[in-house]
């Protein structure tokens, strides 16, 4: 884990190299770091960190979504990165909201991201521009809504007990 | 006997992976292409997966996956329970090694806890750890040798993991998904008999591992079919993410378990088992080496076996001791405030990343403050690595498509959750 | 408590081969053939007789989704819970060859289709076993991906419950099965489920 202050360096490095307008925070947070990203500047961000940071990070290991619903904006996308020769993992954050939920795709720079932007576009409706094949990958092809987003239904059966199985209708009436 | 050459095709569009081709003149002139699908229901996959195949002839020219089949919502219904509640849905993902599901998701809460595990409980954890290493390659060596063809293997792997079962049933209560892994340690110590089961299985195991690969070392037929099928570069599953035995086969010894020790597993003495050229073959010996030092690792953590509590002591985590609800009032309303409410965990998020037996299963945990997880999710290495059958597959024939995914050991309860 | 040991039959199997042949020819008479005849014979009607051999021959489809379908292989192919010892051996890949279909593990909502996809190539007779809790109700996963039960649209003959089943409830679910199948294969109910003549025409 880079502690503290190398977190706070990297933010440096990042905002200096790429652009002062990448980087838009920094969380340390039980000995893990996450750099906070803007949305539009991810790809580069990530390019950077790979190839031409003096501490490169060459490996994704994790891509995936979260919904922060009472904040704003909703929707987060992490991606986890992992450096073998320093033994460190890195955080990448970014948000975006749901009205516009459109992200730079990063196949390119790390392809194992293909199947894991799927499931990000699957579950919360996060847009990758640039993704070769965007489409549903866990839920069917025609299936509507963004299951886990927070406002989504948890959906299931009501549970049947005595006092409400007489007002649930059964398959065989 | 010699193995057979790699014979390369005349005009690669891109570099060779899966190389069992016969030269151009020699394949039949068959100009079109067409799609069979394999699957989702089919005796040679691993689970529910639909492999949708462009074939010229016998050649694969694309593999598509086709995922989703078992898709549970784990994750979603985890956001609905308490973290206690949760670890039951999360051990039923990867179903083949529940123990190593159950102890990604406690890490990471632990982590945001800042929770101590105390050393007994973590050398139970790698016991019970080590030992689902060794049940889920032995199923895994069944199942995948069955798909090639070789129909006893399955039998004596079934055999050997039944044993492995018992002492899960003898520990937990239950031959899987046993909820033993607690937040904060083990959910109940062993029984006094254990230690001595596993003794007992463990002297007669290296002599079974020997039968097995007696079965299939010198067997002609596996051989041809796993040598040199199904190689794909270092560099290549590195991109795309791949981890585990099939990165280990290709010679790279990433392990999270020695990289970035985890429960005490700095304090054993174990072997991490790489391969040379990274095909089917490799993966085969990289899994049956790995069964022996699993089969160390166990001894040595029941030699090593420290005393003292096997969860943690902290009655706002863990529950207190049956006996203490007797006489001690605070005991009783920790125990009622966990259980029916559950332990909060202050807002934040966490990554913890173990060393599974298919990879690195890492859990990200995001909690709110309250007592139900605002977003649990599991990177699964089966999901990861089924992205490196198409490299796998393409250019070689249909059966090594077959063997190349029998041999990446994907579980589809993991990549669908 | 004095234990005698007496066998029974007429002992050397030459005789009674010899007995069953002059049977067959109608050359024993009166109290001799009443004798043979009670030692012998087994007077059944054709329909148990069909059942006793439908029910000892069973022959799963290889099918598992989840967990279950690792309880089901230890099961089937496990040598310690053996299901080929009551007649469930030939495990058969494709569905037009199988009357049994164990349904273990989870039916999710893109999954539903193809299960029952699977059961319509079955052929008649076929019987349905719902091993575990996802596939008799939702089990734990009560939520939107799954199908809260196999019997939503299938024909459920037994339903074991577990999670996952263990051998031996998978095993006596399997005998449940054969009880039904030796008393009354067809109450009649699968219309209800309209589910006869359900075989699909490839």
């Amino acid at each position: 884990m880079p502690d503290a202050t190398g977190l706070e360096l990297i933010a440096q490095r990042v905002g200096e190299q790429v652009g002062d307008d990448a980087v838009a925070g920094t969380v340390y947070y039980r000995e893990q770091a996450t750099l906070d990203v803007a949305p539009a500047r991810v790809r580069e961000v990530l390019e950077y960190l790979r190839d031409r940071d003096p501490d490169p990070w060459p490996l994704l290991m994790s891509l995936h979504g979260v919904d922060y619903l009472p904040e704003e904006p909703r929707l987060g996308v992490h991606y986890q990165l992992l450096s073998t020769e320093r033994l460190d993992r890195l955080g990448v954050r970014t948000r975006v909201g749901v009205d516009d939920p459109k992200l730079p795709s990063v196949v390119e720079v790390f392809p194992t991201a293909d199947h894991q932007e799927r499931e990000v576009f699957d579950m919360f409706g996060v847009e990758f521009a640039g993704h070769p094949d965007l489409r549903r990958i866990l839920m069917p092809e025609d299936y509507e809504g963004f299951p886990q987003r927070r406002d989504f239904p948890m959906g299931g059966e009501p549970v049947l007990f005595t006092f409400n199985e007489h007002e649930l209708p059964r398959w065989y009436d | 006997m010699t193995d057979p050459e790699p014979v390369v095709h005349s005009e690669p569009e891109e570099p060779i992976t899966g190389t069992r081709l016969t030269p151009v003149e020699e394949i039949e002139p068959e100009t079109e292409l067409f799609t069979v699908n394999i699957g989702p229901q089919h005796p040679a996959t691993h689970g529910v997966l639909r492999l949708f195949c462009t074939l010229e002839g016998e050649v694969v020219r694309d593999v598509k996956p086709l995922v989703g089949y078992v898709h549970t919502g784990i994750e979603k219904s985890c956001e609905d329970h308490q973290y206690w509640k949760a670890i039951t849905f999360v051990e039923r993902m990867d179903y083949l090694a529940y123990y190593f599901n159950s102890l990604a998701f406690c890490m990471a809460v632990e982590r945001l806890l800042e929770e101590e595990v105390p050393p007994r409980a973590q050398y139970l954890r790698v016991a019970h750890l080590e030992l689902n290493r060794i049940a889920s390659h032995l199923f895994w060596l069944g199942t995948a040798i069955l798909d090639i063809g070789a129909i006893s293997p399955i039998f004596y792997a079934l055999r050997d993991r039944e044993r492995c079962l018992d002492l899960f049933e003898m520990s937990g209560g239950q031959r899987l998904h046993t909820r033993y892994f607690q937040v904060g340690g083990v959910i109940e110590d062993i029984p006094p008999g254990w230690d001595g089961a596993v003794r007992r299985f463990s002297r007669e195991f290296s002599t079974r591992i020997e039968q097995m690969e007696d079965l299939l070392d010198k067997n002609e037929i596996f051989l041809s079919r796993a040598k040199n099928t199904g190689i794909v570069s270092e560099e290549r599953l590195l991109a795309l993410g791949v981890t585990g035995p099939l990165l280990r086969a290709t010679g790279n010894p990433w392990d999270l378990r020695k990289a970035i020790p985890y429960s005490s597993y700095d304090h054993f003495d174990f072997k991490i088992p790489v391969g040379t050229t990274g095909d089917n073959y490799d993966r085969y010996r990289v899994r049956i080496a790995e069964l022996r030092e699993s089969l160390k690792l166990v001894e040595q953590a029941l030699d090593g076996m420290p005393e003292g509590p096997w969860i943690s002591t902290n009655r706002k985590v863990a529950l207190p001791p049956r006996h203490e609800l007797a006489t001690s009032m605070e005991a009783l309303i920790h125990h009622f405030k966990l259980v029916t409410e559950g332990f909060r965990v202050p807002p934040g998020e966490a990554y913890a990343a173990i060393e599974s037996p298919r990879g690195e299963l890492g859990c990200y945990v995001l909690a709110d403050g309250s007592a139900k997880p605002a977003r649990v999710h599991m990177r699964d290495p089966s999901f990861v690595n089924l992205q490196a059958v198409p490299d796998m597959a393409r250019g070689g024939l249909v059966a090594d498509l077959i063997a190349s995914v029998a041999f990446l050991d994907p579980i589809l309860g993991g990549i669908d959750r | 408590m004095d234990v005698k040991r007496q066998r029974l039959g007429t002992g050397d199997l030459r005789i009674q081969k010899l007995r069953a042949q002059q049977l067959l020819r109608g050359e024993i008479e009166d109290e001799e053939l009443q004798r043979q005849v009670e030692e012998r014979l087994v007077f059944t009607t054709l329909e148990k007789a069909q059942n006793w051999a439908r029910k000892n021959a069973l022959w799963p489809l290889g099918y598992g989704t989840a967990c279950c379908a690792i309880e089901m292989i230890t099961t089937a192919a496990g040598p310690r819970a053996d299901l080929s010892r009551f007649g469930a051996e030939v495990v058969r890949a494709s569905p037009r060859q199988a009357d049994m279909l164990i349904l273990s593990g989870r039916l999710s909502v893109k999954w539903a289709q193809v299960a029952r996809r699977l059961y319509d190539q079955m052929l008649e007779p076929k019987w349905v076993i719902s091993m575990g809790a996802c596939a008799s109700s939702a089990g734990m996963f009560n939520n939107y991906a799954l199908i809260a039960g196999a019997d939503k649209f299938m024909p459920i003959d037994v339903y074991v419950p577990g999670c996952p089943p263990r051998p031996e409830a998978l095993i006596y679910g399997v005998l449940k099965l054969q009880d039904k199948i030796a008393k009354d294969p067809d109450l009649g109910w699968r219309k209800q489920y309209n589910a006869e003549g359900t075989e699909e025409g490839a």
